[in-house]
């Protein structure tokens, strides 16, 4: 077991774990996002440089601060640790740069994007981001591709976070698309647009943190705030079953897999479930579904993060570890 | 005249054959280390001899090689980065190119050091001519028994593949070097773990730069604490430099460590003065990555002792008034060059070779590039110079590899030592809307 501090809040986790699952372990504000990283699929983390960390003292033993910021998806604790993450003005500095990257060539079209209001980006961007932008050059574009019947692949929008190769390499057993190109030429590609089918392709669907990938059967049918989410299951002999439908009325408009609070979804879902089941009567409907991310539009907070209120809200979980136990609703909130 | 270690031969016809080679005493290394020396007391020597890795970082290569996981069950491998692509860096051609076997030699001394009995030479895949004139040096060496089974009835065995890269400057880096040598796409790895723990298939793996290896066979040669001798300080022993630019005579040179770098570029012996009569404006000294220095900074330091060629001097005074040896690509810029141009020059290759997997790095370079050319077009705007420096900040340090910083550098530096000409790109664009 490592015991180390995330902006002075204590947590103990054993070796190995990286320095944002054990964030995750405190919870709350001083968790640092994460764009590429997905803890159900192996290798991800480490690319979009948004969870970037200060590691002020390696370790006990070797107490030495580590020179650059790190990823902390991919950096893993050491015992006596001192990582800062809201307390250091630089993390802060860096990660504003990162969003301003990672929205240089962004095509900024939430309005007519089915993502918008569940979208990782657009959540990130509020709440780090500069309000304006100092980049005037053209942005790029891509063509849309329709990866089979059931996914289309919208590239212009993509931040290359490679989750969606790793759904290919880790679930499906034929991985028919992957990266091409290099640098901000770069794109996901199927192997000359090749159809992905396969039972579980659909996934790529869910873990794509913005509008990439979206799926084909649900299109432009409706804003993902008028639709009303409910977790529901079937016996199903290929995954789980556990699914969440998007209704209006009686109407099923989507079917996606659970995601915990920090949008990754735990148990995969096959594609059947996902695209043929669209009538409630083939579901157990088993009541509404707790939205507990905090998306922006979900939340109606337009604002930037308002640091004072963020360290008021860290320095409260101090005292809390100091004195009380944290109870388990301000550990998740 | 300084010592020659690697290039001594250079010119002797015939010397790209085995048998020539072996004339001039070609192939000693291996049978010192093999008949008289353990793995661990080659190893020693490198040590000994405080050699630095000649790829760019300068890591010194004895201790890279202790680092090297000894007690794995899996095959180690030792792999030669032939993937040269910085540019203003071409001394690996010149080494490949004219005495093939020195490297072939570094190569066989070096994997007995190691333990590895597979080893590759990953070469840039322009350089395919190059592969041929080695593949044929590695036919010759099986032929007369430094490669394959038993090496001199010994009971070491080694297999030496070359592998040609696609044209990709980031598959120079180590660990994108592997993937690609792996098959895979070549984006480079996160680290830890590190090549000498998991490298090639995961197992553990050195990985040095051609001249690194080839250095190899003078120090086994001479033996370790007579290479130390070489050279001044901690930059022992000689290095190759490729001096480009606006110089009389460009080309390849052998240099010990320590020449003063006036000596470099105004003696006979090596660069021979600038160009037509000009004067000196800049250097780059270790390739398009390292910061440029204006001529009073490359040729003394900031406190006025003369720089000289070698690890230290180079990068006295940190980035702030100084620079680094780098791979030794030293590009010399006489008073006509438009600086504004080369780093637009610079940019631009840093934003093509981009592999693209972290963001500063894949967006940052393009957005670079576009200040540049709009600067150096006479377009530019006031605010550009300070987001250039920003955005050139913004990546460095902040990135999966170096490749980032490699582009923040150049940037840096240029407007930190001409930012008057930066200033003048922008200017010149308010007189064309005014006038
Ligand atoms: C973008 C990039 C390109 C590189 N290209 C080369 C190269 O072409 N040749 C080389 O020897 N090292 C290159 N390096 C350095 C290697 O990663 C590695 O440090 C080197 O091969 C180690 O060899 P050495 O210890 O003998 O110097 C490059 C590094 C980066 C970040
Ligand atoms: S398509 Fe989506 S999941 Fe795939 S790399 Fe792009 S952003 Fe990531
Ligand atoms: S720094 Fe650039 S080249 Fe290196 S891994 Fe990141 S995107 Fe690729
Ligand atoms: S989440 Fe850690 S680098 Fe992307």
């Amino acid at each position: 077991m490592a015991k180390l501090t995330i902006d002075g809040v204590e947590v103990e986790v054993p070796d190995g774990t990286s320095i944002l699952n054990a964030a995750r372990q405190i919870g709350g504000a001083l968790v640092p996002p994460a764009m590429c990283y997905y803890s159900s699929l192996k290798e991800t983390g480490g690319k979009c440089r948004v969870c970037l960390v200060k590691v002020a003292q390696g370790s006990t033993k070797d107490p030495r601060p580590m020179p650059k910021l790190v990823a902390s998806c991919r950096t893993p604790v050491g015992d006596g640790m001192v990582v800062q993450n809201l307390t250091s003005p630089e993390v802060l500095e860096a990660r504003k740069g990162v969003v301003e990257f990672l929205l240089l060539n962004h095509p900024l079209d939430c309005p007519i994007c089915d993502q918008a209001g569940e979208c990782d980006l657009q959540n990130l961007a509020y709440e780090h981001g500069a309000s304006t932008t100092r980049y005037e050059g053209e942005r790029r574009t891509f063509e849309k591709i329709d990866i089979g019947d059931k996914i289309k692949l919208h590239m212009t929008r993509c931040i290359l976070c490679y989750r969606c190769t790793y759904v290919a390499d880790q679930l499906t057993n034929e991985r028919v698309h992957g990266v091409i190109g290099r640098g901000d030429r770069a794109e996901i590609s199927t192997y000359i647009q090749k159809a992905v089918d396969n039972d579980f392709s659909g996934n790529m669907i869910d873990v794509c943190p913005v509008g990439a990938l979206t799926d084909r059967t649900f299109r432009f049918k409706s804003r993902v705030w008028f639709t009303d989410p409910k977790d529901a299951h079937r016996n199903c002999t290929k995954c789980s079953g556990k699914v969440v439908l998007w209704m209006k009325g009686d109407e099923v408009l989507r079917v996606t897999a659970r995601k915990d609070q920090y949008g990754e979804v735990k148990e995969y879902i096959c594609n059947e479930c996902r695209f043929e089941h669209k009538k409630v009567s083939d579901w157990t409907v088993e009541g509404p579904r707790h939205i507990d991310r905090h998306s922006v539009i979900a939340q109606n907070h337009y604002e930037k993060i308002d640091l004072q209120k963020l360290k008021k809200e860290v320095e409260r979980q101090l005292e809390f570890q100091r004195g009380k136990q944290l109870p388990e609703n301000e550990i998740h909130s | 005249m300084g010592r020659k270690l690697l290039l001594e031969h250079i010119d002797v016809p015939g010397i790209e054959t085995f048998e020539v080679y072996r004339k001039k005493g070609g192939y000693a290394s291996v049978e010192k280390a093999l008949k008289t020396m353990t793995p661990d007391a080659v190893t020693d020597e490198v040590k000994r001899s405080g050699m630095r890795g000649r790829g760019g970082a300068g890591f010194p290569t004895g201790m890279k090689w202790s680092f090297l996981d000894r007690k794995s069950t899996k095959p180690r491998y030792m792999v030669c980065n032939a993937d040269e692509s910085e540019p203003g860096t071409f001394k690996d051609r010149y080494l490949m190119e004219k005495i093939p076997h020195l490297l072939i030699e570094g190569m066989i001394t070096s994997s007995y050091a190691l333990g590895a009995n597979t080893s590759f030479i990953y070469i840039r895949g322009e350089y395919m001519y190059v592969l041929q004139i080695l593949e044929k040096a590695i036919d010759e060496a099986y032929a007369k028994g430094f490669l394959g089974k038993n090496i001199l009835g010994t009971d070491f065995s080694l297999d030496l593949y070359v592998h040609p890269g696609a044209g990709a400057y980031i598959c120079g880096e180590e660990t994108a070097l592997l993937e690609s040598l792996e098959g895979k796409r070549g984006n480079p790895r996160l680290k830890p773990p590190f090549p000498a723990i998991a490298g090639l298939y995961a197992s553990p793996t050195v990985v040095n730069n051609v001249e690194t290896i080839a250095a190899v066979v003078p120090i086994v040669n001479m033996g370790g604490d007579e290479y130390a001798k070489i050279g001044i300080g901690k930059s022992t022993g000689t290095k190759l430099i490729s001096a480009s630019g606006h110089i009389n005579k460009p080309g390849v040179y052998e240099i010990e460590l320590g020449l003063p770098v006036e000596e470099f570029i105004f003696s006979e012996e090596y660069c021979g003065g600038v160009w037509k009569d000009r004067r000196l404006k800049a250097v780059v000294a270790g390739g398009s990555s390292v910061p440029i220095l204006p001529t009073e900074l490359i040729l003394t330091t900031a406190k006025g002792e003369p720089r000289l060629m070698s690890y230290e001097s180079l990068s006295d005074g940190g980035f702030a008034t100084g620079t680094m040896l780098g791979s030794g690509g030293f590009i010399v810029m006489d008073e006509t060059t438009d600086i504004v141009k080369n780093l637009y020059t610079f940019a631009r290759f840093y934003h093509h070779e981009s592999c693209g997997q972290c963001s500063p790095c894949r967006e940052g370079t393009g957005w670079m590039e576009k200040i540049l050319h709009r600067l150096h077009h006479g377009h530019g705007k006031k605010e550009d110079i300070d987001i250039l420096v920003d955005v050139a900040k913004k990546i460095e340090g902040n990135t999966i590899c170096p490749l980032g910083d490699a582009a923040a550098w150049p940037v840096a530096s240029a407007v930190r030592h001409f930012r008057k000409e930066f200033e003048e790109a922008v200017v010149q664009e308010s007189l064309l809307v005014n006038g």
